[in-house]
């Protein structure tokens, strides 16, 4: 698995990282592993761990350009890194309550399954086998990613569409999913393509900006971050092209049902607070002036069981957005508009604006 | 008559000529050093066109050149590439490298308590200096306290807990300070496990023969990425849940022993290169096995063996990157992993980096190789013909 470390601007392509086959194996010996341990870690209570401790064990990328990495201060910052901040914040009302454990792609399963990590949220791809084999439970897509193109439009002029490949040469790090992926796009669609491999991600990253390949191809996150890396990045535009499903998202253990609720329910406040238009700066003015609904959601509701069922204190969801604002205002900060890698909402958009992310009424 | 009444004695010595042309001046010197053959003289050629060809672009790149002060990329980024940069620019990110400095030495070590490995540091340098010099005094007392004192110390320091010092997970340290501790640790374990291995493999006890045997070839066997990866990925599996087995504490293991094996071979390749007639001669002054080796054989097979043995402390000190696969930053994977931080992504960050890491990395090997050369020459003892 060539990729984390490589260079941080990586996309995690490495869930799909590696030979296949000493994956499977591996795959298969943790999963093995997994059920003989589910028995014993998972039945114990998370929340009342956390609680007790006085403090939630996040496990989160090594580094990746947005999701999470060390600012100059070296404190983690980035998309993955607010969800633990907000899950903190839901729980102890302070977000600074957060011990982060930078895990290896390959780390990142062992982590939680033996409990040195109460909560995976790094960017990890929410797959069947992932759900039963592994034994985990994912709470949501925060982030639905995919795999794409880049071009750099100079030398492909008119191109607006990955369909108009055909013949080109393309980048791609070997032994990944991103291969398989891209070999089978190209088959299904009738077309011909020289593929340029490299080991390691930098070197990719390298041959496509001397001009060694027409295309890119990896995570459309990632081709976002590697964008900032290249000499000219005015010249190359991402695809609109998505061929593959990664919906990324934060992972618990089986058996831990409380916990498990209040993963996902923490990733649903993000959003209706998005979609009821309350935010960081707006949030005390809401809960005090706000409609039946926002004062529901803000734990404002006379009598209101929703948070106490939850095993939450009444005011989790302020907590939540005072710490780190709605699902958008995360989304802008880190790897949006806000940010350096300017990637636009498209499919993580609300459904409400023609995107997927939509949540259950919080009632 | 007096000697020097006599005119054509000398009275003072005559001056000494100038050596024949051909042998002085810059043109003998070149012939010399620089064009002593054919040979010589393409080489020399070939290396001076290298060093013209390599060395302007990288002073111009790494100071003429290079953005010096920042707060963020748009400094080390030309205007197409989102910041302040001509086009064409093409120059060194130091604003990164000041940016991170302090992450790149401690890791996420808390700010507050960084002055703890700072002292650290400092009474690492004031017992180690002396214990280098031949001349310094108190050698015994001084290595007492390096190698016994000052671990436990510096133990209590970094890892606080005690005595009012707030508690530092190790989780938290990175940077230099993860490889200076690695480093460390493995030197000075590997040095006398190493000795006691290579004792062992050549000692006539079959049963501590076959252990050391056993020991050092399945250790060499493995590589010690397989050994990291086993012990951060498999081993929690194991063990009850919850218990997390520190991660530091898995890597010192791991490579205070690989380091142990391999540290064994080198010492016995000296073991070998002793005489027999040495054995012999400790034997028939009726020394013990402890001292025959501790005064007459391992003090002429380890002098025999320092190129070797600081051969294997540089690969040491460089395979401490290794740790970056089980999620711990070293100085190599903390720089590389800076390279996420999207507020200095630019296409010289990664470059600027990688340079200031191998710089660090070359400082620390070049010092350990110089010191050897110096120890090997102090310690001839004119075996050479």
């Amino acid at each position: 698995m060539p990729s984390h470390g490589t260079t941080g601007l990586a996309p995690d392509n490495n869930r799909r990282k590696g030979f296949v086959g000493m994956k499977n194996v591996l795959t298969g010996m943790l999963g093995v592993a997994a059920l003989a341990l589910t028995a014993s870690v998972a039945s114990a209570a998370t929340l009342d761990d956390v609680k007790a401790k006085g403090f939630v064990q996040c496990g989160v990328n090594t580094g990746l350009a947005g999701f999470a990495s060390p600012n100059d201060k070296g404190e983690w910052a980035g998309f993955d890194v607010d969800y633990c901040r907000a899950l903190a914040a839901a729980i102890f009302g302070d977000a600074s309550k957060v011990k982060y454990t930078p895990t290896t792609a390959k780390e990142r399963f062992t982590a939680l399954q033996s409990g040195e990590v109460d909560v995976l949220i790094r960017n990890t791809t929410w797959t069947l086998s992932r759900d039963t084999a592994l034994g985990f439970n994912f709470g949501g897509v925060n982030y639905y990613d995919g795999q794409g193109f880049m071009i750099n439009a100079k030398k492909l002029p008119g191109v607006n569409s990955a369909l108009q490949l055909s013949g080109a040469s393309v980048c791609v790090q070997t032994g990944t999913t991103t291969e398989l992926n891209l070999a089978d796009y190209f088959k299904t669609n009738k077309m011909e393509y020289n593929p340029v491999v490299f080991e390691k991600l930098e070197e990719v990253n390298a041959a496509y900006d001397s001009g060694r390949c027409d295309v890119y191809t990896t995570d459309q996150s990632g081709l976002y971050a590697i964008r900032l890396t290249l000499a000219a990045p005015d010249d190359h535009v991402v695809l609109p092209e998505i061929i593959s499903k990664e919906p990324l998202g934060p992972a618990v253990r089986q058996g831990d049902d409380q916990w498990f609720d209040i993963v996902k329910w923490v990733h649903n406040a993000l959003l209706t607070t998005e979609e009821l238009g309350i935010t960081q700066a707006n949030v005390d003015e809401m809960k005090a002036n706000g409609g039946p609904e926002v004062k529901r959601v803000l734990g404002q509701e006379a009598d209101s069981k929703l948070a106490a069922d939850l095993g939450l204190p009444n005011e989790w969801v302020v907590n939540i957005v005072k710490a780190v604002g709605n699902y958008g205002e995360v989304f802008e900060r880190n790897i949006g508009s806000g940010s350096p890698l300017k990637i636009a909402r498209g499919v993580n958009a609300l459904w409400s604006k023609g995107g997927l992310q939509y949540a259950p009424p919080i009632r | 008559m007096a000697v020097t009444d006599v005119s054509y004695v000398r009275t003072e010595m005559s001056p000494s000529e100038q050596p024949p042309r051909g042998e002085r001046g810059l043109v003998a010197w070149l012939q010399k050093n620089l064009f002593a053959s054919v040979g010589d003289s393409v080489l020399t050629v070939v290396g001076l066109l290298l060093i013209a060809v390599i060395l302007p672009p990288f002073i111009r790149w790494a100071f003429l050149d290079a953005a010096w002060y920042g707060t963020d990329r748009s400094v080390c980024a030309t205007v197409v590439q989102g910041g302040v940069q001509p086009e064409g620019w093409s120059g060194a990110c130091w604003p990164f490298v000041k940016a991170k400095f302090e992450l790149f030495m401690f890791g996420r070590y808390p700010i507050d308590e960084r002055w703890r490995v700072l002292l650290v540091g400092v009474m690492f340098v004031a017992l180690f200096v002396p214990l280098l010099m031949p001349r310094a005094p108190r050698k015994g007392l001084n290595a007492l306290l390096f190698f016994v004192v000052f671990p436990v110390v510096a133990f209590v320091l970094l890892v606080g807990g005690w005595f009012g010092l707030e508690h530092v997970e190790t989780s938290l340290w990175g940077g230099l300070l993860v490889t200076l501790v690695l480093s460390y640790v493995g030197i000075s374990v590997s040095l006398p496990f190493g000795i006691v291995l290579a004792l062992g493999r050549r000692s006539k006890l079959p049963v501590l023969k076959m252990l050391s045997v056993v020991f050092i070839e399945a250790v060499r066997g493995v590589p010690l990425v397989t050994v990291l990866f086993m012990a951060s990925v498999m081993l929690p599996l194991f063990l009850p849940p919850g218990t997390t087995f520190d991660k530091l504490l898995r890597a010192l293991i791991g490579v205070a022993l690989f380091a142990s094996a391999y540290m064994a071979e080198v010492v016995r390749g000296g073991l070998q290169a002793i005489p027999k007639g040495q054995y012999e001669g400790a034997d028939s002054l009726g020394l013990g096995y402890w001292q025959k080796m501790g005064l007459i054989v391992l003090p002429q097979a380890l002098k025999l063996v320092i190129p070797g043995i600081v051969n294997t402390f540089i690969g040491l000190f460089k395979d401490t990157s290794l740790v970056s696969i089980i999620g711990m930053f070293d100085l190599l994977g903390i720089v590389r992993q800076a390279f996420s931080d999207t507020n200095w992504a630019s296409p010289q960050t990664p470059m600027t980096g990688l340079v200031f890491a191998g710089f660090i990395f070359w400082i620390f090997c070049f010092g350990m190789s110089r010191y050897s050369i110096y120890t090997e020459k102090r310690l001839d003892t004119g075996h050479r013909k």
